[in-house]
């Protein structure tokens, strides 16, 4: 067998065994479909709530969660078969260090796609059921192609931190940080830039400062697509943003692959 | 003539200031087990490393099966080394099949060779649990049939014996007596120095990477000098009126005599009427290695 298929199989059925895959999508399910029922308790109506509304604040919940579940499932790839033993004795396997990378990441990735797509898959269906199917279809796939990317970026950067580091405690309290940083810290200083400092951003600046972030990127390319009426605050300005959805995924997709390249990077050069 | 599988020249690794291996040179023939011995921190694991591919000698050449193992060129050999690390713990979660068989995928090794080598190694009955609830001997058969998988030409075994009981240690033996007549070559690391012998057929001895010694057991008695023990029933001190023979007594019924004249002291044994019995110990593997190690640390003290 190629050694990145059965490395890729070996991390999907562990993603299976221990109940992640099962796990991630009841989350998400469970989110989506609450946000849509419920969503508009915050604005004071009852009812289920408009699709622009739901897919808001769904994608601000999940720029929260995606990045911690997936660097949770990730976190400890390398340090933990390091610590283990296995990844000396894998490495003496006709296998290449890029070949295990990618295999862990293709099987890893699985995991995570798979699960935003059954958890916000089986909400979009609820919600076709009851409503108007296509919209909602189209809203619903480019949420869960940027949610897949978002955790494949998340993904890729534990791998650097996995890879970095020769202790599981270490990487763990790293990961952590590593998304304060990106899900909180970054933009409370983006906010602070645009209060505190007068004149200091531009809009345009600041939709520019938000793409090194992948979860701030996350967040303007769903809010790009939805009507402005239904998104209020800092976010906004991104709907006004010149970027289309394609721009910026791909620059969402530069996120994956250029944390991958460092993670092989450092993989390569690793005395194990 | 034996194919040479491996074959080290003054190689060399260093890491930072610490020199790990200084001046290695080694060749391991076709079926030959050799016996890698040292302290802890002697380069033992280093040489592995560099014989593996995982790490790059700094200086010197190395070539296993015929390729340098850092090169491209070894890929394809790999399917043909197996090896068992020193401290492994397989994946907790997966049963055993499970964990031979992502191995046995690894290395596009058939699938029926799994059975084969569970049944092999003892482990058929246990094949169905989770690695998690095995014993430490059971891990390392584990990591025996791991290590097997493909019909290895040659096979790198760091401290295989550790943890398992001496019914086990001996039906390892016997699978690496196996192999070995099945023409794989083996690097026995290990700190459990009896029973090793008569299963090893070149030794090395390592201290702080150097090369102390190496050569086949009787080479290196005979260069270590180290005597000879014969134990003698029904002579009973009749030794002493025999000027050749008095001055290698020790008591009455023993003799310590030197590798070389051995031969020719028991044929002068023999000829005494009262003599009954005769035992003939050569110098333990563990007295050849403690006679080389206190050696070199004489020297470089």
């Amino acid at each position: 067998m190629n050694p990145i298929l059965a490395v890729a199989l070996k991390e999907f059925q562990d993603g299976l065994r221990n109940r992640w895959l099962l796990s991630i999508s009841i989350v998400f399910a469970v989110l989506s479909i609450g946000l849509s029922y419920y969503g508009s308790l915050a604005s004071g109506e009852l009812g289920t709530a408009s699709l622009s509304t739901t897919i808001a604040s769904l994608s601000s919940l999940s720029v929260f969660i995606i990045p911690l579940i997936a660097l949770l499932l990730c976190y400890d790839s390398f340090v933990g078969e390091q610590e283990s033993g296995t990844l000396l004795l894998l490495l003496t396997y006709p296998i290449s260090r890029g070949q295990l990378l990618l295999g862990k990441f293709a099987g890893q990735g699985c995991i995570i796609s798979l699960a935003t797509l059954l958890g916000f898959g089986s909400a979009a269906l609820l919600l076709a059921m009851s409503g108007n199917a296509a919209e909602v279809f189209s809203a619903f796939s480019l949420f869960i192609v940027s949610s897949s990317l978002l955790g494949l970026s998340f993904i890729a950067l534990a791998y650097i931190i996995s890879l970095l580091v020769s202790e599981k405690s270490k990487a763990a309290g790293i990961a952590l940080l590593l998304w304060l940083f990106f899900v909180l810290v970054f933009d409370l200083v983006l906010l602070g830039l645009l209060v505190g400092v007068e004149e200091g951003l531009t809009q345009q600046g600041l939709v520019q400062v938000m793409m090194f972030n992948p979860a701030d990127l996350f967040r303007l390319i769903n809010l790009s697509a939805l009507s402005a009426s239904d998104v209020n605050g800092v976010l906004s300005v991104a709907i006004n943003s010149e970027f289309s959805p394609v721009t910026l995924m791909s620059v969402m997709l530069g996120w994956i692959v250029i944390p991958l390249f460092i993670a092989q990077l450092i993989f390569s050069k690793k005395s194990i | 003539m034996k194919k040479s599988i491996l074959e080290l020249t003054s190689v060399a690794k260093q890491y930072g200031r610490l020199k790990a291996l200084k001046n290695i040179d080694l060749i391991v023939k076709e079926g030959e087990v050799l016996g890698l011995f040292g302290h802890n921190g002697a380069g033992k694991t280093t040489m592995m490393k560099i014989i593996l591919g995982i790490i790059k000698a700094d200086a010197g050449a190395v070539s296993v099966l015929g390729f340098d193992p850092s090169h491209k060129g070894a890929w394809e050999g790999r399917k043909r080394i197996g090896y068992l690390p020193e401290n492994v713990s397989f994946y907790d979660q997966l049963t055993g099949l499970q964990v031979l068989t992502y191995f046995a995928r690894l290395k596009s090794v058939d699938n029926k060779q799994i059975a084969e080598l569970f049944e092999k190694v003892g482990l058929s009955e246990a094949q169905h649990r989770a690695v998690k609830t095995y014993s430490k001997g059971m891990r390392q058969r584990l990591g025996l049939a791991q290590a097997f998988l493909g019909e290895p030409k040659l096979l790198l075994l760091d401290e295989p014996t550790v943890g398992l009981d001496p019914m086990a240690t001996k039906d390892f033996y016997q699978s690496v007596d196996l192999l070995r007549s099945g023409g794989a070559s083996v690097i026995l690391c290990s700190h459990v120095l009896p029973g090793v012998e008569q299963h090893i057929d070149t030794a090395m001895i390592l201290n702080q990477g150097q090369m102390v010694a190496s050569g086949s057991l009787a080479e290196l008695r005979e260069q270590a000098s180290l005597p000879v023990s014969i134990t003698t029933q029904g002579i009973n001190g009749a030794l002493r009126e025999v000027p050749n023979l008095a001055g290698f007594m020790v008591t009455n019924n023993q003799l310590l005599v030197p590798e070389s004249k051995k031969v020719n002291i028991i044929r002068q044994l023999m000829q005494f009427e009262s003599i009954s019995d005769i035992s003939v110990e050569s110098a333990s593997l563990e007295k050849i290695y403690h006679h080389y190690l206190n050696d070199s640390q004489g020297k470089s003290l």
